[in-house]
């Protein structure tokens, strides 16, 4: 495509009298007293004037000046960045679901209902866990759900208690997480070969500690194999244990986490279950829960009376409502659609296959970059920077030159555990081709680090816009645009 | 499977690469005693048709299609222009990543952008972020950012505020040592002052109200602020119909000093209550403490314009518990449809829109309080909803205008017992008069 596509911010086109999106004349008689004494504007200053010509040139010259995965390999770490089929889109937009108000009588949304419980059924029997709320909007609010659920039914047994554990490679939604349930954070040192450090664990876990969180496989894509031990480590002193489940696209029909010791686990729909990322959302969080937990889940529940599917509100001991209405239910549409398509055999070919591609980039790319830890790798494999920083070249730099080559570049700086990391979950929808590009790249570039290094730290040469001023963005905030005076 | 690209030549020479003999040993590493061990009990595979024919099956098991519907409550059904649906669709803003990289993401990133200016413009503030969950999260936000601007721990929760949107607060206040207190309204269905007065105190972080208010009141923004004000609490306005400010002065001119809210009506469909679209806007002192993603401009090394996510120092992936909020992903596309929206109807569509919003609102308050023994419940001025008074229980009005096709309201008595026999009903541009009329008629019928 053409490199130099300058698109103007919209209040830069903007013109007096333009217009689209037109409404027909009112059919009402004009009442002239309106709003009698209440404020009104008189125009919206500075808002836009384009023709729909206009807006729909506007947004496809925007669009095209973003990489997504419609395009190609998107092996952004911890963030499952796989196909997203057409028919889902298709489905969630049907009239049938997409025009029904979320205040509707239950019984003039049986077909929405049955939905959301399908979806439920099919999540417990993929995860191992007993009930489930889809409520939360994303990952993150779906922990808050998780871990208010937690916090609760230690209430109920008469001591909230103070600290959650959290392992030094987690998400830092959970710690943040944790903290608005009113728990303080303490973090536990990774062992050697990246896993949680049993010992280390044993020794935190004390009367006073709430939930360990834990991510599993862990964000270096390694599983957690003391899982059945740790968990009887946090249960014998009464805790509970909380699983991040972002990285399940490791585990989907292999193993479940509610036969690991789990107690209380969120998916994130938006990676395991296909649904798009939408440039940041929306995405959608359940959360599943053991039988005892059940009592705490937020309200509304959909239950089966007679043959109808009901609401049930009369949960006294619900945390609440964590959100209005019935969470994200357009994306439930498409997870169920997702798991429908499948069946049991697809649902685990995405871990088998989401594994193999990750240790065939794993293995391909062991000689050029460096590997922390040696221990297998699930459906992610976490580099680092360290032998290219001999030449002065950082992830970033490396990042920046796989988009010289037509690929996303993968995760970086994350997990904290690992210094330069460069962490890379391919999905199980790639292509070898596509894998073979993506290695091929970063083979490439391994080999430009140690040769001409300098065409690296000048990367991206093929982007709209090169390299940009991320500490100037932050030191002088431009967050809007304001007609020049 | 459709979306599985490796043939099986291709599994066996990676295999082979890996040095595994088949893919069981590369989950070597999960103990044996829990790993399933089974096929997992879901329903066979399904090709595409067999896919649509299925999921259309069950969407046809809701039964509201055809009914002519005035709810509202928080989701609006709104004229959504060819345009959003269209340009929304496409796989570079359907299927990327949060902008990370900037350098392949300044279409997302230029949109928000622009979305965070458009709600500013239409909040009256300085600042705004890129997005969050819906409305009633957003005022959750809301009360922990004030809660971190004063310092204090008290705030003031109009009941008129959206019943669900007060149970989210709650839930999320809990065990952030915020304690909420509820103001009442008045026979206007305003926040009554004399009770917002004795309730404000040194302690008190905010007054958070909705306006137009979960009863289509508006609310005098001017004056609760300035109550706020006195004692050096802020003014939270939480919008849950967002297309109000196209009409509606600015809350921020008023003096609210956070609008936050839900803008569902700018090109979502109300898709039984979500995906929807969060927003807040600031003064721009409170800029370190606000929730969420920001953009921003800045150049690149050739000076050229690009965009940006910024302030990540007080996001949860660099701030981890000390985040102003854990919220990671939330709702950029609906933010891009929203964007598109304004967009499209601009200065003068968007204004347009809710003047017609009003004018149909005050015609069917006409028509329907000619009805016998029906009349306005709170005299306040509205909107584009009020709340009707009755002589008879909501349930059974319901049903016999259900029979005559109509959707008629939202039943307030779970919410407001105080109201007695009442409903909220809206009414947007989408309404006709024909239909605003027959559901006078249909009302009349059942009533009489």
């Amino acid at each position: 495509m053409i490199k130099e596509i300058r698109e103007p911010l919209v209040f830069e086109i903007s013109a007096a009298g333009k217009r689209a999106g037109e409404l027909p004349a009112l059919d009402v008689p004009v009442r002239k007293d309106l709003l009698a004494g209440v404020p009104l504007r008189r125009e919206i200053e500075d808002f836009p004037e384009v023709s729909e010509t206009e807006v729909t040139r506007h947004f496809t010259r925007l669009s095209q000046k973003n990489y997504c995965v419609d395009m190609g390999i998107y092996p952004l770490g911890s963030c499952t960045m796989k196909y997203n089929p057409k028919v889902n889109e298709r489905l969630s937009a049907h009239p049938a679901f997409a025009g029904s108000h979320p205040l509707l009588p239950e019984e003039l949304v049986q077909g929405n209902l049955e939905v959301l419980r399908t979806l439920e059924r099919f999540l417990r029997e993929i995860t191992g866990l007993d009930a489930f709320t889809l409520q939360p909007a994303a990952g993150a609010h779906g922990e808050l759900a998780g871990m208010m659920i937690i916090r609760a039914a230690l209430e109920a047994r008469g001591d909230a208690r103070k600290i959650v554990l959290i392992p030094d490679s987690a998400h830092g939604t959970n710690p943040s997480s944790a903290h608005i349930c009113g728990y303080a954070v303490k973090e536990i040192k990774s062992g050697e070969d990246g896993t949680i450090d049993v010992a280390a664990l044993e020794a935190a876990m004390t009367g006073e500690v709430a939930a360990l969180m834990v991510t599993n496989p862990n964000t270096l894509g390694v599983f957690e194999s003391d899982i059945g031990l740790i968990a009887g480590i946090v249960h014998a002193k009464g805790g509970f244990v909380y699983m991040d489940g972002a990285n399940m696209n490791a585990l989907t029909g292999v193993a479940r986490p509610g036969d690991m010791g789990v107690d209380v686990l969120h998916l994130n729909l938006h990676k395991t279950f296909s649904t798009p990322h939408g440039g940041g959302g929306p995405g959608s969080g359940p959360v599943g829960v053991k039988k005892e937990l059940e009592p705490y889940l937020p309200v509304p529940v959909i239950a089966e009376k007679g043959g109808r599917y009901v609401l049930d509100f009369d949960r006294p001991r619900s945390i609440g409502r964590v959100r209005a209405f019935f969470g994200n239910f357009s994306v439930l549409v498409r997870a169920l659609c997702y798991i429908m398509s499948l069946g049991p055999e697809g649902v685990r070919e995405i871990a088998e296959l989401a594994v193999l591609n990750a240790n065939y980039i794993r293995k391909s790319l062991e000689g050029d970059y460096h590997l922390k830890y040696a221990t297998p790798s699930m459906h992610e494999c976490v580099f680092s920077d360290k032998l290219q920083k001999e030449h002065g070249i950082t992830n970033l730099d490396i990042a920046k030159r796989l988009i010289d080559h037509g690929v996303h570049p993968p995760t970086m700086s994350f997990p904290l555990i690992v210094p330069g990391a460069l962490m890379i979950e391919p999905t199980e929808t790639e292509s070898r081709r596509d894998l073979d590009l993506f290695i091929g790249a970063m083979k490439a570039i391994a080999k430009e680090a140690k040769e001409n290094p300098d065409v690296l730290r000048a990367a991206p040469h093929v982007t709209y816009v090169g390299r940009l001023d991320e500490v100037g963005a932050a030191k002088n905030p431009v967050l809007r645009w304001e007609k020049k005076p | 499977m459709s979306y599985i690209s490796l043939s099986g030549q291709d599994r066996k020479e990676m295999l082979a690469r890996v040095g595994a003999a088949s893919v069981d040993d590369l989950f070597a590493c999960i103990p044996e005693a829990v790993r399933l061990g089974r096929p997992l009990d879901l329903p066979p595979a399904r090709s595409e048709l067999e896919l649509v024919r299925v999921v259309e099956a069950i969407g046809a098991k809701n039964a509201a299609a055809g009914l002519v519907s005035f709810l509202g409550g928080g989701a609006y059904e709104h004229f959504i222009p060819t345009v959003v649906d269209y340009l929304s669709s496409r796989g570079e803003f359907v299927s990327p990543y949060t902008p990370y990289q900037p350098e392949v993401s300044q279409g997302t990133l230029q949109v928000i952008f622009e979305f965070q200016t458009l709600v500013c413009q239409l909040a009256g503030l300085d600042i705004a972020n890129a997005s969050l969950y819906d409305g009633s999260t957003g005022a959750a936000e809301a009360v922990l950012t004030a809660q971190r601007v004063t310092g204090r721990n008290k705030v003031v929760v109009a009941r008129s505020l959206h019943p669900q949107y007060r149970e989210v607060v709650r839930t999320y206040i809990k065990n952030m040592g915020v304690e909420a207190v509820e103001v009442g309204f008045g026979p206007d269905g305003r926040v009554d002052p004399d009770a917002l007065g004795r309730l404000l105190d040194e302690a008190t972080a905010a007054v958070v109200y909705q306006s137009p208010n979960f009863l289509g009141v508006v609310e005098d923004v001017r004056a609760l602020s300035a109550a706020a004000h006195s004692r050096k609490a802020l003014s939270v306005a939480v919008v849950a119909e967002a297309l109000s400010l196209g009409l509606l002065e600015a809350p921020g001119r008023l003096g609210a000093d956070i609008v936050t809210g839900e803008a569902q009506s700018f090109g979502l469909p109300v898709s039984f209550g979500g995906p929807y679209l969060g927003f807040m806007a600031c003064r721009k002192d409170y800029l370190r403490q606000l929730p969420g993603r920001i953009a921003g401009q800045t150049v690149d090394k050739d000076g050229r314009r690009g965009f940006v996510l910024t302030l990540s120092t007080r996001e949860q992936h660099i701030r981890r518990e000390r985040a102003t909020s854990n919220i990671c992903t939330n709702q950029a596309l609906c933010a891009l449809r929203a964007t598109i929206f304004m967009e499209t109807l601009g200065k003068q569509g968007l204004r347009e829109m809710a003047w017609q919003n009003a004018q149909k609102a005050a015609y069917a308050i006409e028509k329907l309080t000619a009805v016998p023994r029906v009349e306005r419940k709170l005299s306040g001025p509205v909107f584009n909803e009020f709340a009707l008074g009755l002589p008879k229980p909501w349930p059974a009005v319901d049903a016999g205008l259900r029979a005559r096709g109509f959707i008629g309201g939202h039943g307030l008595a779970a919410a407001y017992p105080e109201l007695g026999d009442a409903a909220l009903v809206a009414v947007t541009e989408l309404r006709t008069k024909d239909e605003i009329d027959r559901l006078a008629r249909a009302l009349q019928e059942v009533l009489s």
